[in-house]
């Protein structure tokens, strides 16, 4: 029920006073409302939930995280193996 | 989005369930707050990946599930009106009320409907201004600025047969509940990410200095979910309490800030009772008293209607962390989720409907019982 999904804002517009955009998620594009990411625009992900956006997902973190996660195994791997058996 | 498929790595992931086990050193029980990383963790068998002695509980995070069934029976009794368009997510639509589900009134005629999103309930109102079009706001803080925008907007358009049913509950006072049970096991919190995206995670420093318990605030994927246990049980193997921020891609600590002024703006705090639970003070939001044309519980007077669970449903005990799915007899047989005892066994992230989906029903004939 919670979930969110990133997705990539391809335009944004103005539909009875609220601010709107047009998002692509993969393949699909839906529109989602960005009164609540003012700063948001083309090219910016967002992470969508029920057709509005909550957040703005920050891609440099994303990578960041994910290198941070990559270091560790690779520091893993500099330890002496304790049998891993690939659980 | 790039970054989405990497936080599914099956390498990374054995490496930090590798780093839980040379961290750990004795048992330790931890609770994931939300349904969405319930069903995530039970999808990719990520409970059985970790190494014995880490024990995830499932939290009441799906609101499908805690929504009560006194507001179930509100509901249904608003939808079978003739005057009205009853609009919902979709998941909402077989949840049992006391006689029947939202599907069951439908086929008996009654004008219910599925949207996606709150703001295509107001078009529905709009596009039908004979009809009375009712919303059923269900869903925790990340749902609620949505929800709130809808009636806020309905108001400011003057869309009058617009109005909604609002049955929201909040996160932090459930977890307070579950630590302050005497029965409670848990000793730290994967934190809901995308709650959290919204609120920002201040009420959860206030919660981790009170009860001197570790959080961890976490994303959904695989990886988060793995990296989330690692960062508590780091916190728990060297007695250190405090909130820590996996999902740094989507969470600030001070959150969506316009997102909060909209939520107060259109709802204030009330207590709440939640399916299986119980009451919970200060636990969820109602319109405030300005949205009240648009509210439905108002307009549409239903009276209260006694409730029972059914008494087999041990769904409450589940929520709180106390059993899993397995412990409940009923489970996988005469609770499936195709002919559903409690909320549970509804929502895709009912912890008893994912335990279901991925077949672990299965494994339990076999085995007896798998934790
Ligand atoms: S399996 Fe069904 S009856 Fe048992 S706790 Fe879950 S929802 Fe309730």
């Amino acid at each position: 029920m919670c979930l969110g999904i990133p997705g990539k804002i391809l335009d944004c517009f103005e539909s009875r006073g609220l601010r709107m955009a047009k998002v692509g998620f993969g393949g699909i594009v839906r529109e989602a409302c960005l009164q609540c990411i003012p700063e948001a625009c083309v090219g910016d992900y967002v992470l969508v939930h029920v057709g509005f956006a909550i957040a703005r997902m920050d891609e440099q973190e994303a990578s960041r995280t994910y290198r941070l996660l990559e270091e560790m195994g690779q520091l893993n791997e500099l330890k002496p193996s304790d049998n891993e058996n690939g659980a | 989005m790039k970054y989405v498929d990497e936080y599914r790595s099956g390498a990374l992931a054995r490496n930090i369930v590798r780093e839980i086990r040379q961290v750990q050193t004795r048992p330790w029980v931890i609770m994931e707050v939300c349904g969405g990383q319930t069903h995530s963790i039970v999808k990719h068998g990520i409970d059985e990946l970790l190494p014995e002695g880490i024990e995830l509980v499932h939290g009441p995070g799906c609101p499908v599930c805690v929504t009560s069934l006194e507001m179930i029976d509100k509901a249904h009794a608003i939808a079978r009106r003739p005057e009205v368009i009853f609009t919902s997510f979709g998941d909402m639509l077989r949840v049992p009320g006391s006689e029947a589900d939202l599907l069951t009134l439908k086929s008996q005629g009654a004008d219910v409907r599925v949207v996606y999103s709150p703001l295509d309930a107001l078009k529905i109102a709009r596009a039908n201004p004979e009809k009375k079009v009712v919303f059923f706001a269900i869903g925790f803080e990340t749902t609620a600025p949505a929800n709130a925008t809808a009636v806020w907007q309905a108001k400011r358009e003057g869309v009058k047969n617009f109005s909604m049913l609002v049955s929201h509950v909040l996160v932090p006072p459930a977890i307070a509940a579950i630590l302050q049970a005497p029965q409670n096991r848990v000793q730290g919190f994967l934190g809901p990410g995308h709650v959290c995206a919204v609120r920002g995670f201040g009420e959860y420093e206030a919660i981790s200095s009170r009860f001197r318990v570790p959080i961890a605030i976490t994303g959904f994927e695989p990886l988060d979910i793995l990296e989330g246990t690692l960062m508590v049980v780091r916190q728990l193997e060297s007695g250190r309490a405090k909130v820590e921020n996996q999902y740094v891609r989507a969470v600030r600590r001070e959150g969506n800030r316009m997102a909060q002024e909209l939520m107060s703006e259109v709802f204030e705090i009330c207590d709440r009772k939640w399916r299986g639970v119980g009451a919970i003070p200060k636990s969820g939001y109602r319109l405030r008293s300005e949205f009240r044309d648009h509210d439905a519980g108002r307009l549409f007077e239903v009276e209260e209607i006694d409730t029972q669970e059914p008494a087999a449903c041990i769904s409450g005990q589940i929520l709180k962390g106390v059993k899993k799915p397995h412990d409940c007899p009923a489970f996988g047989t005469s609770c499936t989720p195709q002919h559903p005892l409690g909320a549970t066994m509804v929502s895709a992230e009912g912890a008893c409907a994912a335990y279901y989906l991925y077949g672990r029903h299965l494994r339990k004939e076999e085995t007896g019982h798998v934790t």
